[in-house]
């Protein structure tokens, strides 16, 4: 039994059973189908999250982030500016107690540079309800190439725990559809 | 070199009765810190899970019981308490269990042992008023730049160092054993499960002393700065790889019961001691789990660990997913259940508590616990539920569901046989494994549902009723937040059940004297049936393949339906 030694002194000479072997034989060949469709996805796949990132002090990340909403500002939302930049530009987006900051207007199909980074502690880049999380640090500059495929209104959640007000932090992207007859250029045309 | 020189203790003077049921030899000291360290664990599980059941009602969103401030309190206190403290406390008595007690040997050096024990009270303590205290609410992982107060950090760092007296009693107790041969040839599987926990714990316990000290000195004022992404690399060393102590020291607890409830044996000693092997080769990898959407980190690191280098630790719980079950059919076709493919399952002892609450934990922790954990921490998939609910989900999937309902099973072998009282109301204990099972199971599905439907962890208000910029969850999300809320309620009734059970019987139990009759009886097959099957005459298991089967074809669709999932998110690289 499991709980007594085992009756052979000598176990790790007993055959082992041809259900376990075949069982052993299975788990260990799904493992290294996960393991390879893993490195796979970074050949096939879409969905590849960048490792793009420099160290930045936050005062010099902030006022990178509000020369690029001066440059690009729009409108005004509940007093926050709604930025939209150049198509496959860079974006500049800044978590801080507590908002996601600003807010951004991006095109359908078009790639776009998009830098993130927290002034204070640590918070979470929810994008909803597409579901796409991802931390964001401070002192750390992450730069992720993002393309909408969709159109709309999408909400930023916080969803890195950052104090009290941490159900307060949202933040908005609009996605615009894409003006294919406008530009006369081929659909993803940033990409 | 003697085991007293080696360890420094006083040589034996150590005293024993002989258990009535199992025949083993227990060793007084040893049966005093099991005691101890039992009612420890039940103590903070009532705290700990009253604390959960706070947390949920308040993420129901039509209840949304607690107002913020103490949302985040309890929420904190909650991951303390059942996460770590119940946990611990009831992994130390299982390793002077398996040690002294399955080894019949002395306990090693049982004055260190409570001092290990009353260190980790100290430690436990110390974090719960830090965190009543109200300025400590910087949940379990405690991520800097947020700060809590030092005793907040200092009493996670006492209760480590009590641990870390545990596992090393424990060693010592295999090397007196061993020295003073106590048993022939290897030790039991049970054991040798428990040395994995054990070990694990060990560079567990190193890592947390890593992290941990600094940053309580950080707290002190004495350090400047503590780097957000290192801390998390080196705390998940301890966060995630305290887990893998759980995994390794529930699975030796399904061997236990399963041999002391159906004569079970292990279908073959060297598959199921490899399988825990592969728990100590690899499972420490899986701090990479947390980091996997973090900035900065290139993807061949982020693969090879969060994989456990290639699914091999994966491929250890598989292991025991087959040898457990088919451990307990062997056995069960030996005691006569041998018609069809389910006979042995449909005749198992479902009335014993030990036996259900061990059972429903192998399933649920296969299932929800083990399938959700792979999906989680595969690189790319992890972006779709990284930080909402859907961890939780998981992780209660495999700790409550899991780990926390073996333990409870394993709970209804150490009343009678440790405590020696008879169980109270063994019409409630019956009923006790099932609704807590159920409760667990429906609240990790849930939350895993929620999660898929982008709802945040950690978070008071899904509604954003005090945010500037307004979002709206979908109606599913809401849907999945109340379910959550109801099946926490059904958990916390079985866990309160629980904590009833216990208390009563170790105050009012009917003590049990020689020749008393277990309510709850063990196996009494005798050792000649559980004895001579295994190697050379194949036992057949068309029941466990099936159950097995069942469970790989659920594994791989839930795994592509996450694929496909993610292949119609935005595009990123």
């Amino acid at each position: 039994m499991a709980v007594t030694p085992p009756e052979r002194r000598i176990w790790w000479n007993e055959p082992i059973e041809r259900v376990e072997l075949v069982w052993i034989i299975i788990a260990f060949l799904w493992g290294l189908f996960m393991f390879a469709f893993m490195i796979a996805w970074h050949f096939i796949g879409q969905q590849n999250l960048s490792k793009e990132a420099y160290r930045i002090n936050p005062s010099a990340y902030e006022e990178k982030v509000e020369g690029f909403a001066k440059q690009y500002q729009v409108r005004e939302e509940q007093g926050i500016p709604v930025v939209k930049p150049q198509a496959g530009g860079d974006v500049y987006l800044l978590a801080r107690l507590w908002q996601w900051w600003p807010i951004l207007e991006l095109e359908q199909g078009v790639s776009y540079r998009i830098h993130l980074s927290s002034l204070d502690w640590m918070h979470g880049f929810s994008l909803q309800p597409t579901n796409v999380n991802i931390s964001v640090y401070p002192g750390i500059e992450h730069i992720i190439s993002l393309t909408p495929t969709q159109s709309g209104e999408f909400g930023i959640v916080c969803n890195e725990f950052c104090g009290i007000g941490h159900h307060t932090m949202t933040g908005k992207i609009y996605v615009t559809e894409q003006k294919r007859a406008e530009a006369g250029q081929p659909p993803a045309a940033g990409r | 070199m003697t085991a007293e020189t080696v360890i420094g203790a006083v040589p034996a003077k150590a005293e024993f009765r002989t258990c009535q049921y199992t025949g083993l030899k227990v060793d007084a000291a040893a049966q005093a810190l099991i005691k101890a360290n039992a009612v420890g664990a039940v103590v903070f599980l009532a705290v700990g899970g009253l604390m959960g059941l706070l947390v949920a009602l308040t993420r129901w969103p039509a209840v949304h019981l607690l107002p913020a401030e103490w949302f985040y309190l309890v929420l904190t206190g909650h991951g303390a308490n059942v996460l770590l403290f119940w946990i611990i406390f009831f992994e130390i008595a299982i390793l002077y269990f398996a040690s002294a007690v399955l080894l019949n040997s002395r306990l090693a050096a049982p004055k260190f042992a409570w001092l290990g024990f009353v260190l980790m009270v100290v430690g436990a303590l110390a974090t719960n008023v830090a965190v009543l205290q109200g300025d400590s609410s910087v949940m379990f992982t405690s991520y800097p730049p947020m700060q809590a107060k030092p005793h907040f950090y200092l009493g996670l760092i006492l209760f480590a160092v009590g641990a870390l007296i545990g596992c090393m009693i424990f060693f010592a107790t295999l090397v007196i054993a061993r020295e003073e041969r106590t048993y022939e040839g290897s030790i039991p599987l049970v054991t040798f499960g428990a040395m994995t926990a054990a070990i694990i714990a060990v560079f567990t316990i190193a890592s947390g002393a890593i992290i941990l000290i600094p940053t309580w000195l950080w707290s002190l004022g004495f350090i400047s700065n503590i780097d957000p992404l290192m801390y998390k690399v080196v705390w998940w060393a301890m966060g995630h790889s305290s887990q893998q102590i759980n995994v390794s020291a529930h699975v030796s607890l399904w061997y236990l019961i399963a041999a002391l409830l159906v004569g079970a044996k292990p279908l073959s000693e060297k598959v199921s001691r490899t399988a825990f092997l592969m728990y100590i080769l690899f499972l420490q990898l899986a701090s990479a789990h947390h980091l996997l959407a973090e900035p900065g980190l290139d993807a061949s690191w982020k693969i090879v660990n969060t994989s456990y280098m290639m699914y091999l630790a994966v491929m250890g719980s598989m292991v025991h997913g087959l040898t457990v079950p088919g451990a307990i059919e062997a056995a069960q076709r030996r005691n006569g259940y041998d018609r069809g493919a389910f006979e042995w399952l449909r005749k198992a002892p479902w009335g014993h508590p030990a036996f259900s609450g061990m059972f429903l934990s192998l399933v649920f922790f296969g299932f929800i616990g083990g399938i959700s954990g792979v999906v989680l921490g595969t690189e790319q998939l992890n972006v779709l539920m990284h930080n909402t609910i859907y961890v939780p989900g998981h992780f209660h999937g495999t700790v409550v569901a899991g780990t926390t309902l073996a333990f409870m099973a394993a709970t209804y072998l150490v009343l009678p046989l440790i405590f020696q009282r008879e169980i109270i109301w063994p019409g409630l204990a019956k009923l006790q494994p099932y609704l807590f099972g159920v409760g667990a199971a429906g609240i990790s599905l849930f939350m895993m549902g929620a999660g898929t439907l982008g709802v945040a962890r950690r978070h008071w208000d899904i509604t954003f009723s005090d945010a500037n910029l307004s979002f709206a969850h979908s109606a599913g999300a809401f849907l999945m937040m109340g379910l959550n809320g109801i099946f926490a309620i059904i958990a916390a009734l079985g866990g309160a059940l629980f904590v009833l059970i216990v208390v009563g019987t170790v105050l009012f139990g009917e003590k049990i004297k020689s020749g008393h009759k277990l309510t709850f009886p063990l196996f009494s097959g005798g050792g000649a049936v559980a004895s001579h099957y295994g190697s050379e005459k194949a036992p057949k298991l068309p029941g466990t393949i099936i159950l097995v089967a069942i469970f790989f074809v659920c594994f791989v669709l839930y795994y592509f339906i996450n694929w496909k999932y993610l292949s119609e998110l935005w595009l990123f690289r």
